[in-house]
């Protein structure tokens, strides 16, 4: 291809525009030629021979006439071994390598290799030659860290292809051929281990997409009780700040039950990314028995980093996270947050001028956020298998207020919705879920009935509650009082959890069906308490029971022994359990 | 090159923005311009062809169309060095005391971010003596956190205090539309409590114009980004971000940018992004902590300043009714130091703090007339004791003073199983009657 170049005519911001001479396609490309360094950018809107380019780095010290030299590709993502444990930024430089290169500072026109060229890995080929293959069959595998990592033929390539010749087990880089493979007329094409795929296209190498059905436990109760996540689902989560959005994505990234997790920080701090860098390689994941980090890669736009290549950090993750599912993995990408990422686009969209939406966001804001969950799905693979991508977005709404743009458009198409609540988390409950506004579609990991026994016990102690604030305490019924103190306790002992401790914030399904089951057995008891004070003080022991019970191992000798406290405090209280919690817990069982 | 280009005709005039017809202009370049009350700095904030955009530090008022613009073909920097210490600066970066002007050692404003790879994690406790930081919201080195609170609040005050006691090398004070009076304050606080001789100052007043305000928290946080590197801890306080939020606003809508939400500019979230982002503590080296006033107009802490401020801090101290309330006040990287400091700390902060909200709610009842039952009178004793021995402002107390108030208060007023703490703490810390 010909080198195509433009020259600079107008700066504002981190748009550019571009004189340019040959053709030049949309999201292309090209690099600003500024004193010494090149700065990577992307063409966003072309006009007659004027493209429009966002650049992915500060633009100081730009001026008119200044070249740019187009590339022909579009944004892309390197897909190869070696993905898994790097500390990428949104356009999928090594983080690690960048320090090593520049310091202390992120220095503007510095990038490099998202896939380490020298480094050799393991290939072992599984096709043989002769055999017919098309895009996302493969021809080896290498191993990685705890998986198999397959090596594919490259997504991009349409039509079936003829395995020529192929290498014998040995190692080799991402770099070098590994297999040729011939096309129906009969050119020749070689296969390495590593491939590009434009990250704003999905991948869609798979024989089906599937309904998700399979739960995703996330260990944390108030989730996988009510408002689960299933594997391939998506799910979001708006709160207001210091709710604690962060803080649950964190949590589920370390005890979810998926292969591999694929962090987004997007528009974030940089402290947060810190804090998993950290931590994770410290961590064993109990499904592996490997270091956490060697499941995880982490895509890190924070908020002081460019705007634009934040825009990018979002699709280059589901990019990353499409490419293990075509492995038959289940893999969960978190984004936080995907407003951040919205700002990005209205910032582009401000400048570029746009007839401004609701709140200055873009008209097209609805249609990228449906585009980018619709990327998460549980499909059936060629081979059979399945894999899935899940993917869970925080929010973050201004002012907190769920009716703005970009909370509307997510709830439009998410399957679950885990709604923080400003009085929740003053309230220092933890996590800071609103059960009276969350919903899932998706199915729980208790039974249904249960679920919904439950939920229903919260709902009605919030009614009584808000009765009392205005008839008070007084003019309640001591049957509703007790309502009330159920419904708290529920609350208390159940929904919230302690993130801080180890055995608390790992609270699995079996735990979970067996505490419920106790829970209902005393809130679905009738007790023989005389008065309010009575009562407030049998739940107040009751509710201490519990939390102790909640801090024992599973089935220990001490979770035990808590739990034969709870029962004894059940017979000092002449409890009788009630008709219908008699019969869910038969059903159930 | 562009250097010393000199133009003679300004193409317009609108607010604080004039446009000159130049060729081979930087965007982000400065240039000087001579008008009939002085000379002023001018920096290039768009290019289109070769019709060049730039603010007047001075602002716009007198500008003629036939001034001077002489283009300098370098960028915006700050003088670094130790003689800053006990120095005073505007918005120009020229002295606003009677010392001498700096041009040494010239340092970039606004540089890229810290590669997050190379920072650490907060994990060090700034203890302040003040129990509703300490305790329950306590500080760590490389936080940055915004003091959220309303005109008329001792907002000043309370930094001036953090300032004095809390441990750091170097203080560099960012003043955005201050009041003179306020100005006058922090500095004779500061020379009061001998800490004028480690202070920087970069100081906009109110009087002064609104460019040179958009340039303080670049000046200030670049100066302790550079003392940071030769390891130092900083602490940055900069007061009152709703001012310099209020400057860019003011700016965007000269030059007609579509707004957002109520005028302010589509990229304020990462405009304030990049400036608190400055907090780090770098691995082996020193540090640079962010403490910023941001008054929120009508006590609204969803206006987008102070909105968009929570989002990008790590928490914040909400300043009400002359204390700093529980309620709203988060700091986030508590836990990073907390659970170092007495087994009790964490247990008994939450216990505390949802004790407080029973209260609240109890004296809603009361104030709405119900009667009230033995708990509710726990909660309220409870309440008193807890605003009168912890909260008030004036309270000047170890962390581990006020460790042993909170038991005392929480035994006065209940039994221990009517607090939600584990037994093993209770059994261990609860005091004898």
């Amino acid at each position: 291809m010909t080198q195509n170049t433009g020259k600079v005519v107008s700066i504002n911001g981190n748009l550019l525009s571009v004189k340019f001479d040959g053709s030049v396609s949309m999201n292309e490309i090209c690099f600003v030629k500024v004193d010494d360094t090149a700065l990577k950018s992307e063409v966003i809107r072309i006009k007659g021979n004027i493209a429009q380019i966002q650049v992915y780095e500060m633009t100081d010290g730009i001026k008119c006439g200044d070249e740019v030299e187009f590339t022909g590709d579009m944004l892309s993502a390197e897909l190869g071994p070696g993905l898994l444990g790097q500390v990428y930024d949104g356009l999928q430089n090594p983080l690690p390598v960048l320090a090593e290169q520049a310091g202390w500072f992120l220095e503007r026109g510095i990038y490099a290799d998202g896939l380490d060229r020298d480094k050799k890995w393991e290939f072992t080929p599984t096709a043989k030659v002769g055999e017919v293959l098309q895009a996302g069959g493969y021809i080896g595998t290498v191993p990685e860290g705890p998986f198999t990592h397959k090596i594919f033929i490259p997504f991009y390539l349409l039509g079936s292809y003829t395995l020529k010749s192929i290498k014998e087990k040995g190692m080799y880089t991402v770099r070098e051929t590994v297999a040729v493979i011939t096309d129906e007329r009969g050119r020749d094409i070689d296969v390495t281990m590593s491939f590009k795929w434009p990250v704003k296209r999905a991948i869609r190498c798979y024989s089906e997409r599937l309904a998700p059905v399979e739960t995703m436990e996330t260990k944390v109760r108030l989730i996988d009780s009510f408002f689960p996540v299933a594997k391939g689902g998506t799910y979001c989560t708006p709160g207001p700040f210091g709710a604690g959005k962060t803080v649950l994505q964190h949590t589920t990234s370390k005890y979810a039950d998926v292969d591999i997790v694929i962090i987004a920080a997007c528009g974030e701090r940089a402290g947060e990314v810190v804090e998993t860098i950290t931590e994770f390689p410290e961590l064993t994941d109990p499904k592996t028995g490997r270091s956490l980090m060697e499941r995880t890669i982490i895509i890190c736009n924070t908020s002081s980093m460019p705007v634009a290549s934040r825009e990018a950090s979002v699709y280059t993750s589901v990019t990353l996270a499409e490419y293990y599912r075509q492995m038959g993995l289940n893999v969960l990408m978190l984004a936080d947050s995907t407003s951040r990422w919205a700002q990005a686009l209205r910032e582009m969209s401000g400048r570029l001028e746009e007839i401004p939406g609701e709140e200055a966001f873009p008209a097209y804001l609805e249609s990228y956020i449906a585009a980018f969950y619709e990327r998460a799905g549980y499909v059936r693979l060629p081979d059979g298998s399945t894999g899935s991508v899940t993917i869970g977005g925080t929010v973050s709404p201004a002012g907190g207020n769920f009716e703005e743009p970009v909370t509307q458009a997510t709830l439009k198409v998410v399957g679950a919705f885990h709604g923080l609540s400003r009085e929740r988390s003053d309230a220092r409950k933890y996590p800071a879920i609103d059960p009276m506004i969350s919903w899932s579609k998706y199915r729980t990991v208790i039974d249904g009935e249960k679920s919904d026994f439950c939920k229903d016990i919260l709902h009605k102690g919030v009614e009584v509650a808000s009765m009392m604030k205005v008839i008070g305490e007084e003019g309640t019924t001591l049957e509703d009082y007790i309502l009330y103190l159920k419904s708290e306790m529920l609350d208390s002992v159940y929904l919230q959890q302690n993130s801080f401790d180890a055995v608390d914030a790992d609270c699995g399904s079996h735990r979970q069906r067996y505490v419920t089951d106790k829970l209902i057995t005393v809130l679905g008891s009738d007790y023989e308490l005389k008065s309010k004070d009575d009562a407030r003080t049998y739940f107040n022991r009751m509710r201490q029971r519990f939390i102790d019970w909640n801090y024992k191992a599973f089935e220990s000798g001490e979770f035990k022994n808590a739990e034969a406290e709870i029962d004894k405090l059940y017979s000092e209280g002449k409890g009788s359990l009630t008709g219908s919690a008699e019969n869910l817990l038969k059903g159930g069982r | 090159m562009s250097m010393n280009k000199v133009y003679n005709r300004i193409e317009s005039i609108v607010g604080n923005v004039i446009t000159v017809k130049a060729t081979g202009v930087r965007y982000k370049e400065l240039a000087q311009i001579n008008t009939r009350f002085g000379k002023s700095l001018a920096q290039v904030n768009k290019i289109d062809g070769d019709t060049v955009s730039l603010q007047v530090f001075m602002g716009g008022q007198g500008v003629s169309t036939g001034d001077e613009v002489r283009f300098l073909g370098r960028d915006m920097r700050v003088p670094f060095g130790e003689e800053l210490l006990g120095r005073i600066f505007n918005g120009s970066g020229d002295p606003r005391d009677n010392g001498p002007m700096l041009t040494e050692n010239m340092k970039p404003i606004g540089g890229p971010s810290v590669n997050p790879t190379k920072r650490i994690l907060a994990n060090r406790m700034l203890r302040t003596n003040i129990p509703m930081i300490d305790m329950f919201n306590t500080l760590v080195v490389s936080q940055k956190l915004p003091i959220f609170s309303i005109s008329g609040e001792p907002y000043n005050q309370l930094l001036a205090r953090i300032a004095m006691q809390a441990e750091a090398d170097v203080i560099v004070l960012g003043g955005m539309g201050l009041k003179y009076d306020d100005f006058l304050y922090f500095k004779e606080e500061l020379s009061r409590g001998g800490a004028l001789s480690k202070t920087v100052m970069f100081i906009h007043t109110a009087s002064d114009p609104t460019v040179e305000c958009m340039m303080i928290p670049d000046m200030a946080l670049a100066v302790a980004e550079q003392f940071a590197l030769e390891d130092k801890d900083v602490l940055v306080l900069l007061t009152d971000m709703t001012n310099y939020a209020d400057a860019m606003k003011e700016i965007a809508i000269t030059q007609e940018q579509v707004p957002s939400n109520r005028g302010y500019p589509g990229d304020l979230y990462s405009q304030l992004a990049s400036r608190y982002e400055k907090a780090v503590d770098f691995a082996n080296s020193g540090s640079v902590t962010v403490l910023a006033v941001t008054t929120m107009p009508g006590d609204d802490v969803t206006h987008p300043v102070p909105d968009n401020t929570g989002y990008i801090t790590e928490g914040q101290y909400y300043l009400k009714g002359g204390r700093i309330e529980p309620f709203g006040s988060l700091s986030r990287l508590k836990q990073n130091v907390n659970g170092k400091t007495r087994k009790d700390h964490r247990a008994l902060m939450d216990a505390m703090i949802r004790m407080y909200s029973a209260y609240k709610e109890t004296l809603e009842k009361k104030n709405m007339g119900f009667s009230m039952s033995r708990w509710d009178n726990k909660l309220l004793k409870y309440g008193e004791l807890f605003e009168q021995r912890l909260m008030d402002l004036s309270v000047n107390m170890s962390l581990e003073e006020a460790l042993d108030t909170g038991w005392r208060i929480l035994a006065e007023c209940f039994e221990k199983d009517e607090t939600g703490i584990k037994s093993d703490l209770t059994d261990e810390f609860w005091p004898e009657k």
